[in-house]
């Protein structure tokens, strides 16, 4: 018999609805499996045991008692730990707010909490979502279910980690540059940052406000598109939340790709890229071209710039973002003679190197007699993406490239050259940038057996053009493997 | 001195009073307790979201509608960057470049010379915490601690900022006062200057008369009230003259008030300040304010003071009267529900910023605690016009009045305050006193005129106040022949 924890979502939920299972069975298998897989990958920063069961028996009170509160009910679900959860350590990944417990609910863990969801937990990510590795966390890093010499790439590791070893069956993660769509792609798992706007950022620490955008993860299409269903809609609590429905999200999955116009990025699909990723994602390319889709290359010469354009503008929304842990109101103090020696402290050990690099750069480029040189140069850039991006989507339903690079890479290979550690955002920034919505589906594997992703870009609000294309690509390449450590008999370490 | 001409412009904080804050649903309370109204938004805590009050968007809207701005259709949200433990998220959201209301005015009058004051912008902001620090002095330097409340933090804060057209301390001080007087009629603010409800900041500068360019320029801060406004001013403006014609220069720095020294000192000089690197603020959307929104706003102002005034000059008011009618909105409405219903406006003028002030003032009550109605002072005034009463029993009449013991022709007959005008009555009491004083006829009819006031007076002891004393003056008159 299958082990709970390995079910998907959709599975899981009919398990839980025929009586073959409850809830709570279905948490313990999930607690069970991180009580195994921890020690070899640390996913989790703070697993929540008590209130998963205590949420699991919630769950199972409901079903005995007739009441649905749709398809997550019961379901074990992990959070990332920049998503503030009301009695429950919310570090950010970062020492400054280690022990910090929130007073409140992110808008997304209130709206899980209201439709019966069991969270398992707060996983780890880069402080402060800083990074494509999950080496950034104060609290030492996540390893990848796929190969734990490898990194399970980042910011959003722990999640990405968490559901591919069956230590959730999905998972909220946060993409500011890629931090969904790139861990997804290293660990083989559908990953969507929707459009910015369409989930609420409220409770969010914020990393970039203009780019910060809360998404699922999921180890299939049609879960993914579940778990972003439960939390899309307008909140009064952000003023950027998108006023309008919620945009359809899954209506046209079963629709095929038969007359879909297709481009293919040019830009992403030569130099720099992996030749075991460029095969992968020719062959998909192929593939949908047989499915009755119509391919073209269309050229954007503008995402040249779009990583500049992003170390700009993400760590000089950064640099005002991360002011308010100064050690006045709560998390970290460190004193010193004056206020402002106190704060500085605070700050210079609060914080780990990466994010202090990323303040300092921030802070540059937004001074007086720089400002325009870097900041307001970096902002045109975004200007010219998104212009090129909407000729693009007049031609074209939706863009197509590979989600990374590369496959995951060795733990500790790029943490002392933060240049080809920012190089890893390279596919996935330009629809931050854009605000648009894009998912990295898995389509395969490399030689070492380490996952490929591939990313489907689609203009705002048409995420169910997304959802459509990247149900299409799961049928198309049909990955079925799990990771060693979610399957074998893996001893606790 | 008088080879230099000042060169003044002001900035006004106003904090609105909404009843909740700028981005969040804290009231706004300044009563309450430390840290008591307060909230993950404006506690700054890590994931809030600030969301725009409307009350405020409308509060301001209304300030830059009456100093004649334009109302700009989609104004910016800024971060105003700079670490200061009472500013929680380190950053004050602000406007920067594209803000809510620009290019307005102010028509001020000082002694009847008149002058308009440019508004280069008003526009919307946050509030801070306040500190209070742990030492004898309450200043930072030497405190062993600081504590902060966060109740003001994020209260809804709208900045005026006026062109330098102000060119004397008194037109700083008038402007001053009438900008508080239009925000006090559009009532979205009580702008005390004593709670720091709206507090004024002045950059001031000096140049050698018939220049165009501006001298260097300091801002002086920390004025709690009008008449320490126009102290500090005068005292700069003289500092920067006497620095200039010993021939040093003028720094351009912050510099503080000190109301006990009546001297101004640097704060911090402008190499030290601080670059505050604003952006545009990305968690919130360019504020649109709608042409429906705008033209309502525009048409829904009240009457301005300027108007006001200028109304009841018409109506035959001094400038006295017209501005303390104009600086207290119970009294004028109740001086235009009078003069509505009939009544003389001067005397009722004269009624309302005199005796009515004083009684409130002397009894600390407000207007509408007394029992004081516009029917009261109609019938009161008609009936100082037809004789009934005397002015000065109309007075007594109006405090009895206000205690409340009834209406005008109750109180005047209840203390026997009607006046006499019967003409027999009043002449037997003069033929009385001119009998009993047998050599005033005489020294009248040979145009000594004193002896007329004092068989008035006399007729006005006998009669215990109520003779009408221009009656008795006519009878005495005509009694020697003068008619």
């Amino acid at each position: 018999m299958t082990d709970l924890a390995d079910l998907s979502i959709a599975a899981a939920g009919s398990g839980l609805r025929g009586g073959e299972f409850t809830a709570r069975d279905l948490t313990d298998a999930v607690l069970t499996r991180a009580a195994i897989t921890e020690a070899h990958l640390h996913a989790y920063l703070t697993l929540d045991q008590e209130g998963a069961r205590a949420a699991a028996d919630a769950a199972d009170a409901d079903f005995s008692a007739g009441t649905d509160r749709g398809p997550l009910q019961g379901i074990p679900i992990a959070v990332k730990d920049n998503m503030v959860t009301r009695g429950i350590e919310t570090t950010a990944g970062s020492k400054i707010l280690a022990g910090y417990v929130p007073p409140y609910n992110a808008t997304v863990v209130d709206r899980l909490h209201g439709q019966g969801v069991v969270i398992v937990g707060k996983t780890n990510l880069d402080e402060f979502a800083m990074g494509s590795s999950t080496e950034n966390s104060a609290f030492g890093p996540t390893r990848n279910p796929w190969n734990t010499d490898r990194v399970p790439g980042g910011s959003s590791g722990g999640s990405a980690a968490a559901v591919a070893v069956g230590s959730a069956l999905g998972a909220l993660g946060s993409d500011t540059g890629g931090s969904i769509r790139q861990p997804a792609s290293l660990c083989g798992l559908v990953g969507v940052k929707p459009t910015y706007g369409v989930v609420s950022r409220y409770g969010l620490i914020a990393f970039a406000s203009s780019l910060d955008q809360i998404g699922p993860f999921a180890r299939n299409v049609r879960d993914a598109a579940t778990l972003l269903e439960a939390v899309a809609g307008f909140d009064i609590h952000d003023a950027t939340s998108y006023r309008g429905d919620t945009p359809d999200i899954s209506s046209l999955m079963d629709a095929g790709v038969e007359g879909m116009k297709i481009g293919i990025v040019s830009e992403l699909a030569g130099d720099g890229i992996d030749p075991e990723v460029n095969a992968a994602c020719r062959h998909m390319y192929d593939a949908l071209s047989d499915a009755g889709a119509d391919l073209r290359e269309v050229s954007l010469p503008a995402t040249e710039y779009a990583l500049s354009a992003y170390y700009l503008i993400a760590p000089a929304e950064a640099s005002a973002n991360l002011a308010r842990f100064d050690g006045v109101r709560y998390g970290l103090r460190v004193d010193g003679e004056t206020t402002e020696d106190m704060m500085s402290n605070t700050r210079a050990e609060g914080f780990g190197p990466e994010v202090i690099r990323r303040i300092l750069l921030g802070t540059y480029a937004l001074s007086a007699g720089y400002y325009e040189a870097f900041y307001g140069q970096a902002q045109r850039v975004r200007t010219l993406l998104r212009n090129e991006f909407a000729d693009a989507y007049a031609r074209v339903d939706v863009l197509v490239s590979p989600t990374s690079p590369t496959t995951a890479f060795a733990i500790g290979e790029k943490t002392s050259d933060p240049l080809s550690m920012y190089f890893a955002d390279v596919c996935t920034i330009a629809s931050n940038l854009g605000g648009d919505p894009s998912g990295s589906i898995p389509i395969g594997f490399d030689g070492d057996g380490m996952p490929i992703g591939f990313q489907i870009m689609a203009p705002a609000l048409h995420e169910a053009q997304l959802f459509r294309l990247a149900a299409a690509v799961e049928r198309l390449a049909g990955v079925d493997a799990r990771p060693a450590l979610a399957t074998s008999e893996v001893r606790p370490a | 001195m008088s080879d230099w001409e000042a060169v003044i412009g002001i900035e006004t904080h106003v904090e609105l009073q909404t009843k909740s804050k700028m981005f969040c649903g804290c009231a706004v309370n300044f009563g309450a307790p430390p840290n008591t109204t307060v909230c993950p938004v404006c506690l700054a805590l890590p994931g809030a979201l600030p969301v725009p009050n409307e009350e405020a968007i409308e509060g301001i809207l209304r300030i830059g509608a009456a100093l004649g701005c334009d109302l700009v259709e989609d104004s910016l949200f800024h971060r105003k960057n700079y670490f200061y433990p009472d500013l929680p998220k380190n950053y004050q959201i602000s406007q920067y470049d594209v803000p809510l209301c620009i290019d307005g005015h102010l028509e001020i009058d000082v002694d009847g010379e008149e002058a308009t004051i440019g508004i280069t912008r008003v526009h919307m902001e946050e509030d801070t915490g306040k500190s209070v620090h742990g030492s004898d002095t309450g200043r930072i330097h030497d405190a062993d601690f600081s504590l902060l409340d966060f109740n003001r933090a994020g209260v809804p804060l709208v900045e005026v900022v006026s062109e330098p057209d102000i060119r004397s301390p008194e037109q700083a001080r008038e402007y001053a006062a009438e900008l508080q007087r239009v925000v006090r009629t559009l009532g979205v603010s009580d702008v005390r200057l004593e709670e720091g409800s709206v507090r004024f900041d002045a950059n001031v500068s000096v140049r050698p008369v018939g220049r165009e360019e501006f001298g260097t320029r300091t801002e002086v801060k920390n004025m709690n009230s009008l008449r320490s406004l126009q102290h500090a001013v005068a005292y700069e403006i003289q500092r920067q003259v006497r620095v200039l014609e010993a021939g040093g220069v003028i720094i351009q720095e912050t510099r503080h008030w000190d109301e006990v020294q009546g001297t101004t000192s640097a704060m911090r000089s402008k190499e030290e300040s601080e670059d505050y690197r604003y952006f545009q603020e990305p968690d919130l959307v360019p504020l649109h304010v709608d042409a429906a929104w705008r033209r309502r706003v525009v048409a829904s102002l009240p009457e301005l003071p300027a108007a006001h005034r200028r109304r009841l000059a018409a109506a035959g008011l001094d400038r006295q009267a017209a501005e303390t009618l104009v600086d207290a909105a119970d009294l004028a409405d109740m001086f235009d529900a009078a003069v509505g219903l009939g009544a003389d406006a001067t005397t009722v003028a004269n009624w309302l910023t005199g005796d009515v002030v004083a009684y409130l003032r002397r009894n600390d009550v407000a207007l509408e605690a007394t029992a004081i109605a516009a029917e009261h002072l109609r019938d009161l005034a008609a009936m100082l016009a037809n004789g009934t009463l005397s002015s000065t029993a109309a007075k007594d009449v109006l405090n009895y009045v206000l205690d409340g013991e009834g209406n005008p022709a109750e109180v005047a007959a209840a203390h026997d305050l009607t006046q006499i005008s019967d003409e027999g009555a009043l002449e037997a009491e003069v033929d009385r006193v001119l009998g009993d004083n047998p050599d005033v006829l005489e020294k009248i009819q040979q145009g000594d005129m004193k002896p007329i006031g004092f068989v008035v007076g006399q007729v006005m002891r006998a009669t215990r106040g109520k003779a009408d004393p221009q009656m008795v003056t006519d009878l005495i008159r005509s009694k020697a022949g003068m008619s």
